[in-house]
């Protein structure tokens, strides 16, 4: 690891100090009593000499090791610079003045400082003294403290093994604490990132024990779970370790990483992110996850095949099963490549692996890449993520599970939609059924013939063709009234209908008496209709009267005709019969109770014209109209389907919407008429029916006798 | 909803089947094997020319007494056959369409892990039995 770099005279003075430390001459460890007084001596404010302690690692140590103490020596110049104190900075800041440290220890100090200005670097000696840093370059991954929480005790005697790794670079100085220390100035943040990508080429397991604990043990908080190694100050467990751990994969970037900006941004996170997140990735550590992602895809914007990608993580070591794990879970799009964010997040699943985590089963949220519509300026690298990722979906399949992030939601939106539109029946929106039967029998009229909307009419006049008989023209007025209202307002919806109804009546009961009934039956019909349709019967029976009229010739009718019979003609015959059978369907319930009144009443008035023949019709037409009661409601469906229902037209673009707007609006206007016009004749019916029961009431007392 | 999930290799080994009813689980390995025999026909009858209009879906292969077998081939001449419990009648065709589309995906993202190999059995993929054993879990 680059790690920490020393000028010679640098070396100098810290191995001085470190001797002093070393009381016990150990010569690997200083004590930290020792350590302490040095840093009071540096005047520095307590809770810096605390934060230093954490950065470089000793917190999650417990102890001063060689890397730890040089560390925390150049962090106090650092401090006492006036720099930030930033792992980075231990680097980055050139010519930093020794530190400098009051008391009986300055003297030292002082001339040590002195005398080491001028020395040459020997950090070739130190980096020999230093756990060797594990030089691999090729770990640039600074991420050191983002070992992955490993509550390894172990690490702290792997310290003094230090690098696993043979440093291939020699690491200028202290380096594997180096990178610790960036993990550690977050401080106190449970967070234990995972180690970095050192993991495939050193020991990671090494690494992890250090960062994480580092930083929560400093605050004090309990560190997840897997680090309970960290817990307290005491305890640190050896992050100093995994710093040297992280040997040289992460090496090359932890002296780069600015240990500042790192610094800040895993506090940043720190604060931000969960409070026990393993998974999070440290700054550090990303950088160093993206440095390998150029190595492979120069572009960042880029994607790596998935054989690259096999390659690269092969070398991990890790058994193929679990990367094959680690790709299912990494790769979100689906699609055989891995964005940067990918990337990193299968990194960071590899580091983890490699340190002894368990994989999740699900990709932990903090590795989730980034989705298009995130702009997240906290996250380093993330934007190439999304860039990706927007990219990626286009060659994911539209139908990917909806699981996928959940910015992503347009995807799964369309994709539903899509199979939803696809698969399920359109379901048209239900008004009122008076309403729908307004529309589908409006439809209907403005297109079937006369007969078949007669036939639902003469359906039901047929049952009470018998008692209507006695009915009167009035009563068959009526009913021709309503029907005809409601079989001109379907026809026409601003209809002329009721006005020439009541004329029309006499003429068209005057015109059926062809059947044998004569114009009771006729009028037996009629009130038959109006019961059983108490809105829509009428455009049968209408319907039938236009039938009849036609052969009889009313002019009344005739007028009516031409309304009806165009409107008729056009919709569909059967569609039409539905429509009047739905609605004398309607009829049938309203009127239940009013049947027999009508029937009576109706038998001084003038028998309905045709009541034979409505009879026969209606009769016929009873029997399917129950069937097309139900088709009814599948002609709706489907009247309502032909404009594009609302529901399926989510997801459509606007203009079917509007469109489909536009006409639900339309028919909306249209079924408003026909409901007040229906309304309106429901109350001429109702006064009929008073009228007809008052001379039911009257012939009463005859019909008793 | 199914009994039974095979995929089937364009060689006609398995690649993948799972049975939910534990016991008799060599009854459904065989009636899938003989709906492979239902598959090709199916295929072939297509002719050549319709091969890009050839709808995946190939629908019910053949019902017995108590189970009705489904089938469904990829272009790349990898099966599906699902086999379902007859008296489940509340499957209609499309619950099934969905299904089979179900796995196609789910086995596409099994094939686009570069750490699988094409023709190895599949077992490494957690999501790829997860789905499966939700299509089968509903059975019950």
């Amino acid at each position: 690891m680059e790690g920490l770099t020393l000028s010679d005279a640098e070396q100098k003075y810290y191995s001085d100090l470190f001797s002093y430390c070393d009381i016990e001459s150990t010569k690997k460890v200083v004590v930290n009593g020792r350590v302490l007084e040095l840093f009071r001596a540096a005047q520095l404010p307590n809770d810096v000499v605390l934060q230093i302690m954490e950065l470089c690692g000793a917190t999650r140590l417990g102890y001063f090791g060689r890397s730890q103490f040089y560390i925390a020596l150049k962090l106090v110049a650092v401090a006492q610079s006036g720099f930030p104190l930033r792992v980075e900075s231990i680097n980055t800041v050139k010519d930093l003045p020794l530190p400098r440290f009051v008391a009986s220890k300055n003297e030292q100090e002082s001339r040590h400082a002195a005398s080491y200005s001028s020395d040459s670097e020997n950090q070739g000696s130190y980096s020999g003294v230093i756990p060797p840093p594990p030089g691999r370059g090729q770990v640039k991954k600074g991420s050191v403290s983002h070992d992955t929480v490993q509550p390894r005790t172990s690490a702290d005697a792997q310290e003094p093994a230090s690098p696993v790794v043979s440093p291939q670079q020699s690491p200028p100085t202290s380096p594997h604490t180096w990178r610790k220390h960036s993990r550690h100035p977050s401080g106190g943040n449970s967070e234990r990132p995972l180690a970095g990508p050192g993991p495939f080429w050193s020991p990671f397991g090494e690494a992890q024990s250090g960062s994480s604990a580092g930083d929560a043990v400093w605050s004090g908080h309990s560190p997840p779970p897997p680090q309970e190694n960290w817990v307290s100050f005491a305890d640190t467990p050896p992050t100093s370790t995994l710093l040297t751990m992280h040997p040289a994969s992460v090496q090359d970037q932890t002296t780069v990483r600015t240990v500042a900006s790192a610094t800040t941004a895993i506090e940043i996170r720190r604060q931000s992110s969960s409070y026990d997140d393993p998974w999070k990735i440290t700054d550090e550590q990303r950088q160093y996850y993206v440095n390998q992602f150029k190595t492979i895809q120069p572009d960042l914007n880029g994607f790596i095949p998935g054989s690259a990608a096999k390659e690269f993580f092969t070398k991990s070591k890790l058994p193929i099963l679990e990367l094959s794990h680690i790709w299912e879970l990494s790769d979100f799009d689906k699609d055989g490549a891995l964005t940067l964010d990918e990337f990193c997040a299968a990194f960071h699943l590899v580091v983890a692996r490699k340190n002894g985590y368990d994989l999740p089963e699900k990709l932990p949220e903090s590795l989730m890449p980034k989705l298009i519509d995130l702009e997240d300026s906290a996250d380093v690298g993330d934007q190439p993520g999304e860039v990706g990722y927007s990219g990626s979906p286009a060659e994911a399949p539209p139908s990917k599970s909806p699981s996928m992030p959940s910015l992503n939601q347009t995807w799964p939106e369309l994709n539903q939609s899509s199979e939803d539109t696809a698969i399920v029946h359109p379901v048209p929106i239900r008004m009122t059924p008076s309403k729908i039967h307004m529309q589908e029998m409006e439809l209907k009229r403005t297109g079937s013939d006369h007969t078949n909307p007669t036939s639902p009419l003469l359906v039901k006049p047929s049952d009470l063709s018998e008692e209507n008989k006695i009915n009167s023209s009035v009563k068959f007025a009526s009913g021709n009234t309503v029907g005809q209202q409601q079989a001109g307002v379907v026809a026409h919806p601003p209809a002329v209908p009721p006005r020439p109804q009541p004329s029309q009546a006499p003429g068209p009961a005057v015109h059926r008496p062809v059947d044998a009934d004569g114009l009771i039956t006729h009028t037996s019909t009629s009130p038959q209709q109006i019961p059983e349709q108490p809105n829509f019967a009428d455009f049968s029976q209408f319907e039938v009267f236009a039938a009849s009229n036609v052969n009889e010739e009313q002019d009344d009718e005739a007028e009516k005709h031409p309304e009806v019979l165009p409107a008729e003609k056009a919709s569909d015959p059967a569609n039409s019969l539905r429509v009047a059978k739905a609605d004398s369907k309607t009829e049938e319930k309203t009127a239940a109770s009013a049947p027999t009144n009508v029937s009576k009443g109706t038998a001084p008035l003038a028998p309905p014209p045709k009541p034979v023949r409505r009879r026969l019709k209606s009769e016929d037409e009873l029997r399917p109209e129950v069937d097309e009661h139900t088709q009814k409601t599948g002609v709706l469906a489907a009247v309502l389907a032909s404009q594009p229902s609302i529901p399926r037209s989510v997801g459509k673009d606007k203009k079917a919407i509007q469109a489909s707007i536009r006409r639900n609006k339309e028919t909306n206007t249209v079924l408003a008429r026909l409901n007040s016009e229906l309304q309106q004749q429901l109350k001429d019916v109702l006064e009929e029916r008073i009228s007809l029961e008052v001379q039911l009431e009257q012939l009463r007392p005859f019909s008793h006798l | 909803m199914a009994v039974c999930i095979a995929v089937i290799a364009k060689e006609n080994y398995p690649l993948y089947i799972r049975s939910s009813p534990t016991e008799n689980e060599l009854k459904f390995h065989y009636m899938v094997h003989t709906s492979l025999d239902v598959v090709d026909e199916k295929i072939s009858a297509m002719g050549k020319a319709l091969v890009d209009q050839r709808e995946l879906y190939l629908g019910l292969l053949y019902p017995t007494e108590d189970y009705k077998v489904y089938g469904y081939v990829t272009n790349s001449k990898v099966k599906f056959v699902m086999v379902v419990d007859s008296s489940n009648t509340a499957l209609r065709d499309n619950e099934i369409r969905s299904m089979f589309r179900k796995l196609h995906n789910s086995y596409t993202d099994v094939m686009c892990n570069p750490f699988y190999n094409p023709g190895d059995r599949i077992q490494s993929s957690r999501a790829f039995d997860n789905m499966v054993t939700s299509m089968m879990i509903q059975v019950c």
